[in-house]
């Protein structure tokens, strides 16, 4: 995108590598028909996740990522595609509905952003007092919890690349 | 509706309410997370009255649950519908006696006559 201006950088994030072992959590995690408590290890008992860090459900990008995700099918390639905002269930299963990815396994609803500190890609929000979520990031994580592949953005707003998440996935 | 007595048998009880859906709510109930050591799915609405009272008797019983909150639109809950056969909640799913079920008063009757150590 040519502007006539710079993009606000983020602060450096001391987040979770490639190569690393990703921190495991339990939230609730929400599909079309109903919310429960999921921890990221029962997840990977079924095969990898691909981890998908957005924005609270309704800003633009959380809305762009999951149009692109879904219109990619993702999915398809065997990861079951998760994704983490500070957003409740009740919004999660509109936003589920809204974007049509009934074919990704959930999203995990993280109102105190606990998941992304965890993760080191936390975001306090400017000109909203008090309200911290991710800033967006991608993990592919393997069955023994080894991230495989990791995306944070730097900038704000910064959309991944979604041709090396495809590789990743395929890689898998 | 409800039994006439609360030492109804699990299976009795079950037959009763759900009838025929019997085999279909096994088959068609989710699993469990893997982390959760519970046997019994709770199937709740957050913050109603009635799926609070069932907690409230779960927990008098000691008897370990999980939680799966649904809509509060009752058109939208089929997930409920497909193992209870109605939209109710809360309803229950207890694997170890294959017992699924609506109506708070029925659940709570039946974990009474099921866990409660008298019986």
């Amino acid at each position: 995108m040519d502007l006539e201006f710079d993009v606000v950088d983020l602060p450096d994030a001391d987040h979770v590598e490639a190569g690393e072992e990703a921190p495991d959590f339990t939230r609730p995690l929400v599909n079309a028909e109903y919310w429960e408590d999921v921890s990221l290890s029962d997840l990977l008992a079924d095969g990898p996740v691909l981890l998908v860090f957005t924005t609270m459900d309704g800003a633009f990008p959380a809305t762009y990522v999951w149009n692109e995700l879904r219109d990619r099918g993702v999915e398809e390639y065997g990861a079951q595609v998760v994704g983490v905002s500070v957003s409740s269930p009740y919004e999660h299963k509109t936003t589920i509905e809204e974007r049509g990815i009934e074919a990704f396994t959930g999203l995990f609803s993280d109102p105190q952003n606990g998941v992304a500190e965890a993760f080191g890609v936390e975001h306090d929000l400017d000109g909203m007092a008090g309200v911290s979520e991710p800033r967006p990031a991608v993990f592919l994580v393997e069955p023994d919890r080894t991230v495989a592949y990791a995306w944070v953005a730097e900038e704000w707003p910064e959309f991944p690349d979604y041709d090396a998440v495809e590789a990743a996935l395929a890689d898998l | 509706m409800l039994n006439e007595g609360a030492a109804t048998a699990a299976g009795e009880a079950f037959t009763r309410e759900s009838g025929e859906m019997a085999d279909m709510s096994a088959r068609e109930t989710p699993a469990r997370p893997a982390h959760s050591d519970a046997h019994l799915t709770l199937y709740r609405l957050q913050a109603c009255p009635f799926c609070e009272r069932v907690v409230r008797k779960l927990d008098e019983l000691d008897v370990d649950y999980h939680s799966r909150f649904v809509e509060p639109l009752h058109s939208e809950r089929n997930a409920v519908q497909r193992i209870v056969g109605v939209r109710t909640v809360p309803a229950i799913v207890d694997d170890e006696t294959g017992v699924a079920m609506a109506e708070s008063a029925n659940i709570v009757e039946y974990l009474e006559a099921t866990y409660g150590g008298g019986a």
